[in-house]
């Protein structure tokens, strides 16, 4: 299985255990990569807020060099996703619209002709790696360790643009992919929440106010972890989750986990190859819990 | 088939006045919507159920309520699509308004909110004897806002609203545009300057939920993006929100890629220093970890930046 990997500007800058969680665990999943290294930031819906046709231009570049490969696009990032499937869904609906984009790259050599898929990680492991390799993988279970799944709001809304008609298993992916590594899932109501982290610069008070209220709400619920497959929440619910706790005045202390990492530790990997040692709450005390250590 | 309308009640007048779930079966016909299972309870079962409803046919905007976990018009709402081989519906009144007994939830807030925003037309010249004649097709690109029927969906799913009642919210703000984008209102910079506030368009964390539930397509989210937009346009006095989206765009312009140290330094300034200052322990953390990333000149452009320029300037000439 061939991808066009696009690793997002995060996984290469602020959350560096992202780009190399997911480098350990792709080869022994079926899957080959070819890293796009000649693309634009996707504008992260910031961009869009300036000039929405910029955003789909510069994604439609992206889109139109994928399709010259032939491979659909594979996503670290719930943001970088849900920007990029509102873009294709907005060239690949409107004709006329994806003809006056089409003017615009064919300076560039390039033609979008509205062919390509893009895909999450997750949904990836569970559409086309598949449960059977998955399990087959897992040399080490996560029995015992209970994760709560936070998902990101672009890869859970809106669903007519994330393919969820065709894809209704999408809403509950990363649930699915908790109980087959093994952990019990910890269900709580903010798991498809915002993390707040576009209005960090903005209103930090609130943006914290949230953080502080997904994480306690998970950790009341029973969670040793959280697990996420958008590395812009997981800078604000760990990176910002200490000085969340101050603001709310009490000790919070949720590990928070790229999806990569915790599927890592499922196949037998040593913590310190995931990046474990990166993330700023120490997951130490969820790792003693299988047995591990950093 | 059988179903279980599992419905949060609570009664102001009860002695001790706690929520609770209540549980009514009842044997529903597939196509049946959510709201007639709640009237058959109250017909059938238990009278003192309350709701507010009128059209059923999402016209009136009365039934909004949370299904499941997320807010609809309950007239709208298939049995079928929430319960598809029957089973148990959770039905709860709308989130971030107060409930004033039940299914039933005080709008006051709601309406307060838009009220705030003036929705009504403020145009050069006096009322005309009868209306305001405008060209359709200077109309058109509001026909989904003004689809709006005022039902509260996107306000009771707003996650804003939910750690701070102050946010104008969505509906309040799809309401604004509708009046600022209107050709025919010369108060824009007024409006505009009043949104740009604290509380205001910048608030909006976009979370999509308004866009999602909203059960007209108006899409609230949209229509705050769009004032974004236009404040920005029209150089309103800067706000973090609005110089976080300027650098945003010029950092994509000259490298290609995010350069998050450069994002937050640009955007803060000198003006609010202290908002820099206070990232300060998040960002030594960082350091110690191997998380900050190269910024300023050893943070290099993409290869391919000349192509990215050109797009700009290609958006620019023909938009």
């Amino acid at each position: 299985m061939n991808y066009a990997f696009f690793p997002g500007c995060v996984s290469k800058g602020a959350c560096p255990e992202l780009y190399q969680s997911v480098m350990q665990v792709y080869p022994t999943l079926g899957i080959n990569l070819e890293e796009m290294t000649t693309v634009s930031c996707t504008g992260a819906g910031v961009l869009q807020e300036k000039n929405e046709k910029l955003g789909d231009v510069l994604n439609a570049r992206t889109f139109a060099l994928a399709e010259k490969r032939g491979f659909p696009i594979m996503t670290i990032c719930s943001t970088c996703q849900g920007v990029m499937s509102q873009a294709n869904h907005r060239l690949t609906t409107q004709p006329e619209y994806l003809q006056e984009v089409n003017e615009m790259l064919q300076e560039e050599g390039l033609t979008y002709r509205g062919t390509t898929v893009i895909k999450h990680f997750l949904w990836i492991l569970l559409e086309d790696v598949g449960e059977d390799v998955l399990r087959a993988n897992m040399t080490k279970p996560l029995t015992g360790l209970r994760a709560a799944p936070f998902y990101g709001c672009y890869i859970q809304r809106p669903t007519e643009a994330l393919g969820f008609e065709e894809h209704p298993d999408r809403g509950k992916s990363l649930e699915r992919i908790i109980e087959i590594l093994g952990a019990e899932v910890v269900d709580f109501p903010g798991k498809t929440r915002c993390c707040g982290f576009p209005i960090l610069t903005i209103n930090k008070i609130n943006s914290l106010s949230m953080v502080a209220t997904h994480t306690q709400d998970a950790k009341s619920h029973g969670a040793d972890i959280m697990v996420t497959p958008c590395p812009l929440c997981h800078l604000n619910l760990d990176g910002m989750q200490s000085q969340a706790a101050s603001q709310h005045n009490t000790s919070i202390n949720l590990p928070i986990l790229h999806l990569p990492q915790l599927l890592g530790l499922a196949m037998g990997m040593d913590p310190k190859s995931l990046g474990l040692q990166r993330n700023l709450i120490s997951p130490t005390s969820a790792l003693a819990k299988m047995n591990l250590s950093l | 088939m059988q179903t279980t309308l599992r419905v949060r009640r609570y009664n102001p007048d009860n002695p001790e006045p706690k929520p609770f779930f209540e549980d009514y079966h009842l044997e529903l016909d597939p196509s049946d919507s959510v709201l007639d299972g709640l009237i058959k309870v109250r017909e059938t079962l238990d009278d003192s159920l309350a709701l507010r409803c009128s059209c059923r046919g999402a016209i009136c905007g009365s039934c909004g309520m949370r299904i499941n976990g997320h807010a609809a018009l309950a007239c709208k709402t298939k049995v079928v699509s929430v319960a598809p081989l029957g089973g148990t519906i959770e039905v709860e009144p709308m989130n971030n308004m107060p409930v004033i007994k039940d299914l039933v939830t005080d709008m006051g807030p709601f309406w307060e909110k838009i009220r705030q925003v003036q929705p009504w037309l403020r145009p050069a010249e006096p009322a005309p004897v009868t209306e305001f004649v405008a060209p359709p097709e200077s109309m058109r690109h509001l026909e989904g806002v003004m689809s709006c029927i005022m039902c509260g969906v996107c306000v009771s799913d707003c996650t804003v609203l939910e750690v701070d009642k102050r946010f104008i919210g969505p509906a309040a703000l799809a309401k604004a545009y509708r009046f600022v984008a209107d050709p025919r209102d010369i108060a824009t910079s007024i409006r505009l300057e009043t949104l740009n506030q604290p509380t205001g368009m910048w608030d909006c964390t976009r979370c999509m939920e308004c866009i999602q539930v909203c059960p007209k397509g108006v899409g609230p989210m949209d229509r705050i993006m769009a004032l974004r937009s236009m404040a920005m346009a029209e150089k309103m006095p800067d706000t973090c929100g609005s110089r976080h989206a300027e650098v945003f765009t010029d950092i994509i312009k000259h490298k290609g890629i995010l350069d998050e140290p450069m994002l937050a330094i640009r955007t803060f300034g000198l003006k609010h220093i202290g908002r820099l200052l206070d990232m300060l322990p998040m960002v030594i953390q960082s350091l110690f970890k191997g998380k900050v990333p190269w910024s300023g000149p050893l943070h290099r452009p993409i290869s391919s930046i000349q192509h990215i320029q050109r797009l700009f300037k290609r958006v620019r000439t023909k938009s």
